[in-house]
């Protein structure tokens, strides 16, 4: 059953996902891409939509697609069987227990346990998917998963588009293109004084990089 | 024989010089890279290997018929509408709007496939036209309402009614020669003519521009361009539009240098056109889809202006 679950995997992402993003969708570089050859490492990228997840699996080849993992919150990916069931075999989903509600959770130990066996990790430090195509303030998850992992590269990616294509609390696609600018990756070992400000800053450079307009 | 130019369609003679024109431009962009490797020539040479894959996508849309032809513009409307919406200022209120007028271009290009003439030229200038400020009506937003509608009648003109005209080009009646869905008539020769020209009109006025140009035509719009290459440029366009009019289409050798000294000048008034959009909004190139040439509203910026008045001054006198 696994090797089928990967199988469907693979095909769900070579024959639909990659063509609706490079087609429907269309990406574009602003820079060089700045992508992991393999793991361990973490995707740090804006999140406006569900096409966030679908974008930055398309990004990386489909050779490691097997290491690929967009960390997720469990209570909302797994509310029922079939949605549970697509989530974490086609998607691949690392789901974590959202702390708060449950005291005994820990996510990020879940993340580095998933690092230590090379994965790939796509996290998004906003949290959830916020107001279309505006940036929220990051959450401290980043800097802790950082400080679990201090030698784990992480690769800030910001994405422009996708807020307008498929904004949150909408069900109807709308093409627009995706503009993608890539930075230099980040350990916690390099840049862990002031880890908070300096992602924040990453971002912020990112965001300024892409002249073009969000929803008026 | 094999190869056995004489009894190839004149399309298809036409398409070999242009091959062989493009295979002399590579070569010089090697000669020029490895005589003078002090001067950066990636830019060039982006540009030629742009042209090579274009060329390789018209001429392949060519041969296999107008099915394909229609297709293939259906595609680059869809692909240019989608770069002007994502440069221009758009509503949130108006996401089903644009979903409207994407859904504008299958209809518009099956009206071309159909042959059904009455209804591809007033579909977008006369129902989208109406259906779109009727719709955002319906979501009850005031701000920015007429400007979004602007914005939105602009970009179905721009890039799905003027590109249209394009693809009817390879639909208009053919003489002689058995014409269906899969096999092009005379009207493959008219949309080559009509390509090529414009396309040649936008170097060859870029290159009059480089070498003569001094004084500047439209210094608020696009520093860059001047009198002096608009008018060598216009000329080289209408004595090239001369000596091809024979080949490729029903005009006799005035009637070809007069269309050509019109597209030369419609192709200028493209090209400065979106130049203005792109300079209200701010940025340089409408995307970077093909490499060296910027994205696709670039390149075929000039063709928007070109197409229609080909298309009716074709269909006016000859079919």
């Amino acid at each position: 059953m696994k090797y089928i679950n990967l199988a469907l995997r693979w095909l769900f992402f070579a024959v639909i996902i990659k063509p609706i993003v490079k087609i429907v969708i269309g990406l574009r570089y602003q820079n060089q891409p700045i992508l992991p050859k393999g793991g361990p490492a973490i995707l740090i990228a804006n999140h406006n939509s569900h096409l966030d997840t679908m974008v930055l699996i398309s990004l990386l080849p489909l050779k490691i697609l097997h290491k690929v993992q967009p960390v997720a919150a469990a209570d909302y990916f797994l509310k029922n069987k079939f949605m549970a069931w697509f989530a974490l075999n086609i998607i691949g989903i690392l789901p974590i227990e959202r702390q708060g509600k449950d005291k005994t959770a820990d996510p990020v130990g879940q993340c580095a346990a998933a690092l230590g066996m090379g994965k790939i990790l796509i996290f998004f430090p906003e949290g959830s998917r916020g107001e279309p195509e505006k940036m929220t303030d990051l959450k401290y998850g980043v800097v802790k998963l950082a400080e679990r992992c201090p030698t784990v590269p992480l690769y800030p990616i910001y994405m422009h588009g996708l807020g307008k294509a498929l904004p949150k609390g909408d069900a109807l696609f709308v093409p627009f293109f995706c503009d993608v600018v890539f930075s230099e990756p980040m350990t916690y070992e390099a840049n862990g004084e002031n880890f908070y400000d300096n992602v924040k800053v990453r971002f912020a450079e990112l965001q300024d990089s892409i002249k073009l307009p969000k929803w008026d | 024989m094999l190869f056995d130019f004489e009894s190839m369609r004149t399309v298809t003679q036409v398409f070999m010089f242009l091959l062989a024109g493009l295979s002399l431009a590579t070569v010089i962009g090697w000669v020029l890279s490895l005589t003078n490797k002090q001067k950066d020539y990636t830019e060039l040479k982006q540009r030629i290997s742009s042209w090579w894959i274009m060329i390789g996508i018209f001429g392949l849309a060519l041969i296999m018929g107008p099915l394909v032809t229609v297709l293939l513009f259906a595609m680059l409307s869809f692909i240019a509408l989608k770069e002007y919406f994502s440069m221009t200022p758009t509503r949130l209120v108006d996401r089903k709007v644009l979903f409207w007028a994407y859904l504008t271009i299958p209809i518009q290009y099956y009206w071309i496939a159909t042959g059904w003439y009455g209804m591809f030229i007033i579909f977008i200038p006369v129902y989208a036209f109406l259906f779109i400020p009727f719709r955002m009506v319906l979501a009850g937003e005031t701000k920015n309402y007429l400007r979004a509608v602007g914005n939105i009648h602009w970009g179905l003109m721009l890039t799905v009614f003027t590109l249209s005209h394009l693809a009817y080009l390879v639909m208009l009646p053919s003489e002689g020669e058995y014409q269906s869905l899969t096999m092009s008539g005379d009207g493959a020769a008219l949309l080559l003519y009509l390509v090529m020209l414009t396309q040649l009109n936008d170097v060859a006025q870029y290159v009059w521009g480089k070498i003569l140009g001094t004084t500047p035509i439209a210094p608020t719009i696009s520093p860059n361009k001047t009198r002096e290459g608009l008018i060598g440029g216009v000329i080289t366009t209408g004595v090239l539009a001369m000596i091809l009019a024979g080949l490729l289409t029903p005009m006799i050798w005035w009637q070809g240098l007069l269309v050509g000294l019109g597209i030369g000048i419609a192709g200028f008034i493209g090209d400065v056109s979106l130049s203005a959009i792109k300079r209200d909004i701010g940025i340089k190139d409408s995307g970077q889809l093909i490499p060296g040439h910027g994205g696709i509203l670039d390149r075929l910026d000039s063709l928007t202006f070109t197409a229609p008045l080909f298309f009716h001054v074709m269909r006016y006198f000859y079919f």
